[in-house]
């Protein structure tokens, strides 16, 4: 409808509208592209640098001073010496000075050539400092009657360094060798695997799952609200005490599960659930092995985020007119049928937009994985290996092309479904 | 309908709930004692049918039959069991053996009334059968759904009561000791004494409630600028809005690290109160300029004619009216940022001030015995249940709206 009017030419009246939208929206449209639009382009940008966690502080020369011989009387000779060291594995630092007041009375011997001496500071231009560059600067000192007067140490007064040294994620070095690396990766495509497995099936479970609860919750009774107040529990308690709590219940030793499932013999031994990574089981004769863990996780995603589909298909259900389902009732159409022609086409629209956001939001999942297992026992997705990468190696450049492959997937995907999409 | 066939469906039907109510009872009770039990499926499944059997050919329903159904099937599951309908010795525990019982035998009457109310009434037929067969499900359905929604926070609260060394004895056992008074709660003092969870609840506080006030200073004015003014390039912010909500948070974090990094904002709350607020922007607009397209422009008018400026009309009329909106957006937020892990965990190092997401994840990486942990789980998960079952009505509502995240 908005582009219809701007085909018209627009009156005084309408611009000063266009003027006030435009000033309201300046902050806000700021924010947000200062907090998730501009990172999410500075994302690629690091995805081809080779950076590490190390050189997000900034290069920096670090200095100590040593005062030898320290005078007793009149004319003694002491050495001051300092080091400097620049630390950084992979900065240059450039255009180094150096800054450092010496005590009164302290009259400096040979002054190094590169030093000028103004009052009693000395001041001295360093050049520049390679990547883990080591210098010296040593000279002697006389005493002065004048020192003991005071008797300061040199090394009272901390030494000023200054230098250049370029940021390494601002430079123009940019290199895909971030990419090489995950693709030569052996693990790559299982990675890929299992985050495929991870967001397809906590999606279908979680759905399934909403489904049910929510033909539970269809009908009024009493106490209808309390119950869907507690089915929302999984939802809105947080991650981290949700996973602390599974994590307890299914520890081998003294998790509660473990303990109930042996104590009805429905186990022989405890299992822990979150540290196997798979397990062979006969069925009628045939062999099935079962990834444990990778389950497990599927498992309490679809608990943790079934309220939210129960809440959507609830609310697309309480929007159609009673008279529906009673007009059917009339007719004799029993449970099922009812379900199948009624409640089925209402909900499909709403089920395909959750699923679709729920593949999505998996698939982009951090917490849950890497609170439960930290992506161990063949859990680990594209989003763990972007902690990984990024934080456990330090390899930023490399976390950051992780997170950019998560991002293009998830982009192809949302393509993929839409294209492919039931029409509504 | 034929005798044999009511025979037939109240026998199916009390064999069910007697089975079931058995087993989830006994699972708890298991809990509550830490020993093993007895199932005994058959008697209870025997009593049950008979209940159930009684309930479809006496034919005065009224408060007195119930009554006497009830304390009949209690009455016969003392007897098929010889007094001991756990397997537990009778003196034992006494007083649960006897309050799960009547439970039992209430879950019995109950179910088996709900299920075969009408069943004089009806033919046999496939109506009939799906009927019957639904209602059995739905029985199901709930006891399946209550038991896998609250079994953990269940055993979260019990084990939090106990002590290291009654849950090294037997960490089955989550019976609650009444009698040891204030020191059942000592995980939750040592909390706040020695763990500065007191800190952690307040800084999560503080940013929780920072984030839905400057979310909210910049959505509003975004929202009404979007609902009342048509302008250039407002399709594409709407559409634009939607679309940022689906961006990985995983491909912010290396970016924001960083640049926090720089800037000295990382390993400070201010950090968080930036973030958590930006990217729930988008989804606050959206909710908010939904709500205010249905207060009627007249009402806007009639203030600026009488000279109130557009601020003015913002603030007096607009938003008394959306408050709602304004709510159901502001619990939306309080629980993204409450719950909020990842970004607290990477911007947060100093104790102080930790969130209590980040505090927790702290605890759980310490040799920390369990009932701590299971202490601060609770002192995490408390604040935001009791603010959504006060709130329930609006957050529902903007948990369809927005809530997709998470």
């Amino acid at each position: 409808m908005g582009s219809k009017i701007f085909k018209k030419r627009m009156g005084p009246i309408e611009k000063q509208g266009v003027v006030q939208a435009y000033t309201m929206l300046v902050p806000t449209v700021a924010i947000v592209m200062a907090i998730v639009l501009f990172p999410l382009l500075a994302n690629f940008w690091i995805s081809f640098k080779d950076v590490t966690v190390s050189d997000l502080r900034t290069a920096e020369i670090k200095v100590s001073e040593k005062f030898q011989k320290k005078p007793k009387e009149k004319g003694d000779i002491s050495k001051i010496e300092y080091r400097f060291n620049n630390f950084s594995k992979s900065a240059n630092i450039k255009e180094v000075s150096f800054k450092d007041k010496i005590p009164i009375g302290l009259i400096i011997k040979d002054l190094p050539s590169n030093c000028n001496l103004s009052e009693n500071i000395i001041g001295c231009e360093l050049g520049n400092f390679q990547p883990k560059e080591k210098k010296k600067l040593k000279f002697e000192t006389i005493a002065e009657d004048k020192y003991f007067l005071n008797n300061e140490n040199p090394k009272d007064s901390s030494p000023i360094v200054e230098g250049k040294s370029e940021n390494r994620l601002l430079n123009l070095d940019l290199k895909i060798k971030n990419f090489e690396e995950i693709f030569s990766s052996p693990n790559f495509w299982k990675t890929i695997r299992i985050s495929f497995a991870y967001s397809l099936f906590s999606a279908i479970g979680s759905l399934t799952l909403g489904i049910l609860a929510a033909q539970l919750l269809m009908t009024t009774f009493i106490g209808r609200g309390i119950i869907r107040g507690i089915f929302l529990f999984p939802y809105i308690a947080p991650i981290i005490a949700v996973t602390i709590t599974w994590k307890i219940l299914t520890d081998p030793f003294f998790g509660t599960i473990n303990g109930i499932l042996t104590e009805l013999e429905i186990l022989n031994e405890p299992i822990s659930f979150l540290q196997v990574r798979e397990m062979t089981f006969s069925f009628v004769g045939l062999d099935f092995t079962l990834p444990v863990a990778l389950s497990f996780v599927i498992l309490f995603e679809s608990w943790r985020y079934f309220p939210l589909a129960m809440i959507f298909i609830l609310a697309r259900l309480q929007s159609v007119p009673k008279e529906l389902f009673e007009a059917a009732e009339i007719d004799g159409a029993t449970p099922f049928q009812k379900f199948r022609s009624i409640t089925w086409p209402l909900i499909l629209g709403v089920l395909f937009v959750l699923f679709l956001l729920r593949f999505i939001w998996t698939f982009n999942k951090f917490d849950d994985i890497f609170l439960l297992t930290g992506g161990a026992a063949g859990t680990k997705t594209l989003t763990v290996d972007v902690y990984e990468t990024g934080f456990n190696i330090g390899n930023l450049g490399t976390g950051a092309a992780n997170a950019v492959l998560v991002f293009l997937i998830l982009v192809f995907a949302a393509i993929f479904i839409i294209r492919f999409s039931p029409k509504e | 309908m034929s005798n044999i066939q009511k025979i037939i469906i109240s026998v199916i039907i009390g064999s069910f709930w007697g089975l079931i109510s058995n087993l989830i009872l006994g699972i708890f009770i298991i809990l509550l004692i830490g020993t093993t039990i007895q199932f005994n499926y058959l008697s209870f499944l025997i009593v049950s049918s008979i209940s159930s059997l009684i309930i479809t050919f006496y034919n005065k329903k009224n408060l007195q039959t119930n009554v006497s159904i009830f304390l009949l099937t209690f009455i016969l599951i003392l007897v098929f069991t010889g007094i001991s309908p756990y397997g537990l010795a009778i003196d034992q525990n006494s007083f649960l053996q006897i309050l799960f019982l009547l439970i039992q035998s209430f879950i019995i009457l109950i179910g088996n009334n709900i299920c075969l109310s009408g069943i004089n009434k009806m033919s046999f037929n496939r109506l009939f059968l799906e009927i019957i067969f639904i209602r059995v499900l739905k029985g199901f359905g709930f006891t399946f759904f209550l038991t896998i929604v609250l079994f953990p926070f269940y055993v979260m609260v019990l084990m939090s009561l106990k002590t290291h060394q009654l849950l090294i004895l037997n960490p089955l056992d989550l019976s609650v000791d009444i009698s040891r008074g204030v020191s059942m709660f000592r995980s939750y003092i040592e909390l706040f004494t020695d763990w500065g969870f007191g800190y952690y609840l307040l800084n999560s506080f503080i940013v929780s409630l920072s984030s839905i006030f400057i979310a909210l200073v910049f959505a509003i004015p975004g929202a009404y600028a979007v609902a009342r003014f048509n302008f250039p390039g407002k399709l594409l912010m709407i559409n634009s809005i939607l679309l940022i909500y689906l961006i990985p948070m995983i491909t912010l974090l290396i970016p924001l690290y960083s640049f926090f990094t720089f800037l000295n904002l990382r390993d400070s709350l201010f950090g968080l109160i930036i973030v958590y607020p930006a990217v729930t922007i988008p989804v606050a607009i959206y909710m908010l300029q939904g709500y205010f397209q249905t207060i009627p422009q007249e009402l806007e008018e009639a203030g600026l004619v009488d000279g109130l400026s557009r601020t003015g009309v913002i603030l007096r009329i607009t938003l008394p009216l959306s408050l709602p909106a304004l709510a159901s957006v502001s619990l939306f937020i309080f629980m993204v940022a409450w719950n909020e892990y990842l970004f607290a965990y990477m911007f947060l190092d100093t104790p102080s001030i930790f969130t209590l997401p980040r505090g927790l994840e702290q605890l759980d990486g310490t040799e920390v015995p369990r009932q701590h942990l299971m202490a601060g789980s609770v002192i995490a998960t408390v604040p935001v249940i009791v603010v959504f079952l006060w709130a329930e009505k609006y957050l529902t509502g903007g948990l369809t709206a927005g809530g997709i995240k998470g």
